[in-house]
């Protein structure tokens, strides 16, 4: 027991205090605990906890990638242009086509990351341009609204199976895919190696260069995936779509207890901390609360949470200056 | 990571040829040029000192917040929070000019409101030993969400003439400058002369290649970075002050995105995202490299968007060039140690 809460304490805590974040608005107003209102709130926060689990893979080994709302809505919209073009092509063929254009993106940035060596902060913002210009090259800058796409194409994300959509279906597959990836493949664990010692882990033998081809690609197809979510569930696509969403989704990240210095994050705090996000938002409007105070409260949040994750990562060890704890916490790099 | 980037402290500059070809300033001075002689030739309403003028409005509040940025990411720190500093700035000063500020006051009230968003998220970086990144992700989020709290979906609109007109006219008549252009040369020297003139500027090179080197050796590393923090701030505040008199309004998404373009001028302007280089001339060639291209480019009807496409290339091509051309040079028998 008490192994447990060492290890999975942080979690506990998120966990617990999400459960009474809740239960509070839930008290002042109890439509919110409808099993309803609960399942909207797990669909509203689906894409991004999927978006939030391919970056904490990125984050772990010491990168970012700020290029994924970008490429979500350029995957997005190749899709709905295709969807206009060839209103009988099957979903399963939407979806593969919106991954492989996402991985392709996520490639690119990897590529130039692993192979020229330029840092992937600078990388993925030159790239949040080009790809969010580029949406509006393939578009001609039009807005492709549901009328023009299939009605299979829209109703998927709605669907559901034993009550629940198939949006946090497909998030509840990725979120299991990651675990069994981070925690049981070599490749895997590799990356929390990489993150807390990339010379070690070189030492040891792991390929960094591969390393970051892989883990920018694995990003960029969540991206594409969750493009093609994204355009089916709301019905739109247009160049603005989901502008800024990369910051909510490092923020997700960061509420989850994952390192911004590498080798520290979990599969369960990542969601925890997309969860936080999604119940904010939808609880602020059940509560009689203006939506305008949405942003600042989920700034408080990162806030907080940064300040109590940061105390949870002061390693023990003799430190001789505040500086060298610093460093150890892991700073930009 | 660039181990090179981190670890070479030169004592004076490279004398070889081929590395002062290579130096950044020189690389941007041949875009810049090229910039200039290709819309040149492009359009004839390019080298018209009036339309130059009126470009410099387009990116001179920008520059200004650069300036603070290149100085936070040379001791391997970011500030992505400035952008929504500029919206709380518009906002304090929005409120200040209902109550009837003279301008002076509004400027004012803008520099400190900037001021103490900046030494917040100073407080934040140095007290609890935070990633930079991760802190000012949150206070950007705390600051715009404060601009929505307080305006939702309304905008502060008729500010008083004597305030908008300092930003809207020409300072001076001939040769015809505006007033934010002005206070970005005037800052740039001034930030150029403390970076690279003085022990100080000096002392952000030391924290920038190691900062527990530079605390070992008697270096006020927190203080300095919390400096750091306050004077970006300011000039955000200063920078929305700018932006509130020449647009004559508020809204809570005023300025959107500009955290990501200031990053980019200061990236492209070769200060070292791994910290511990860059210059001040090299970031204001930047901002007229990035600003005179979009000029020429908006002359030829390219549309806002496929502009930004066309920088962002710009921005990683400028960053792969030298690395790529240093990688060649590294294959021939010189000292080669690649990393």
């Amino acid at each position: 027991m008490t192994r447990l809460v060492r290890r999975y304490g942080r979690e506990i805590l998120l966990a617990l205090i999400l459960v009474g974040l809740v239960l509070a608005v839930g008290a002042r107003a109890p439509v919110f605990l409808t099993p309803g209102s609960l399942n909207g709130v797990l669909t509203d926060t689906a894409i991004l906890a999927m978006m939030a689990l391919a970056q904490m893979v990125v984050i772990l080994t010491r990168g970012i990638d700020l290029s994924v709302a970008a490429n979500l809505a350029l995957s997005g919209m190749v899709v709905a242009l295709l969807s206009e073009q060839a209103p009988q092509l099957p979903v399963i063929a939407t979806i593969l086509i919106a991954t492989a254009v996402g991985a392709w993106l996520g490639f690119l940035n990897g590529a130039l990351v692993a192979f020229v060596g330029i840092p992937s902060i600078v990388v993925t913002l030159g790239t949040l341009a080009i790809y969010r210009g580029l949406v509006f090259v393939v578009s001609g800058g039009r807005w492709i609204s549901s009328d023009k796409m299939a009605p299979n194409f829209l109703s998927f994300p709605h669907e559901t199976l034993l009550g629940v959509s198939t949006l946090v279906w497909i998030a509840a597959l990725v979120a299991v895919a990651m675990a069994l990836f981070l925690g049981r493949t070599r490749t895997g664990r590799g990356l929390y190696a990489v993150g807390g010692n990339p010379v070690a882990a070189r030492y040891c033998g792991i390929d960094l260069d591969r390393q970051q081809l892989l883990v920018f690609t694995l990003s960029g197809a969540v991206s594409g995936l969750c493009g093609y979510l994204w355009v089916a569930r709301f019905g739109i696509a247009y160049t603005e779509i989901a502008l800024g969403h990369e910051l909510s989704v490092i923020a997700a990240c960061v509420i989850g207890g994952v390192s911004i210095g590498g080798g520290i994050g979990t599969v369960t705090g990542t969601l925890l901390g997309a969860l936080f996000l999604g119940v904010i938002v939808n609880a602020l409007p059940v509560i009689n609360v203006s939506p305008f105070w949405q942003m600042a409260i989920s700034g408080a949040v990162i806030l907080a949470a940064v300040v109590i994750n940061a105390r949870a990562e002061k390693r023990r060890g003799k430190l001789i200056l505040p500086e060298a704890r610093r460093e150890a916490a892991g700073a930009l790099s | 990571m660039s181990d090179a980037a981190r670890y070479q402290v030169l004592d004076r500059a490279p004398t070889q040829w081929r590395d002062r070809l290579l130096r950044w300033e020189t690389i941007l001075l041949i875009v810049l040029s090229a910039v200039i002689v290709f819309n040149t030739l492009q359009s004839p309403y390019f080298l018209d000192l009036y339309n130059l003028s009126d470009t410099t409005q387009n990116f001179s509040e920008k520059a200004i917040v650069a300036l603070g940025m290149a100085l936070l990411i040379l001791v391997r720190e970011i500030d992505l929070s400035v952008a929504a500093i500029v919206a709380l700035a518009s906002l304090a000063i929005g409120f200040a000019a209902r109550a009837g500020l003279a301008p002076a006051g509004l400027f004012a009230v803008g520099i400190l409101v900037g001021l103490a968003c900046g030494a917040f998220n100073g407080f934040l970086v140095t007290a609890f030993g935070l990633p930079s990144i991760v802190v000012t992700i949150g206070t950007m989020s705390l600051y715009r969400g404060i601009a929505h709290v307080a305006l939702g979906d309304q905008a502060i609109t008729g500010y008083p003439s004597p305030y908008t007109d300092l930003a809207q006219n020409f300072l001076i008549d001939w040769p015809p400058i505006y007033l934010a252009f002005v206070i970005f040369i005037a800052l740039a020297l001034c930030f150029g002369a403390v970076l690279h003139l003085t022990a100080w500027g000096r002392a952000l090179y030391a924290i920038g290649n190691n900062p527990v080197a530079a605390r070992f050796s008697g270096i006020r590393v927190d203080r300095i970075r919390f400096v750091l923090f306050a004077i970006t701030g300011a000039l955000a505040g200063l920078a929305g002050a700018l932006l509130t008199a020449r647009i004559g309004s508020t809204r809570p998404n005023i300025a959107l995105g500009w955290e990501l373009e200031i990053v980019t001028m200061v990236v492209l302007g070769g200060v070292s995202i791994a910290g511990g280089a860059g210059t001040v001339p090299g970031v204001v060639l930047a901002v007229f490299v990035l600003g005179l291209t979009t000029f020429g480019m908006t002359l030829l009807n390219v549309p806002g968007i496929v502009i930004n496409v066309i920088l962002g290339c710009l921005l990683i091509a400028a960053i792969a060039a030298p690395i790529v051309l240093r990688r060649a040079g590294a294959m021939r028998p010189r000292r080669g140690r690649r990393s």
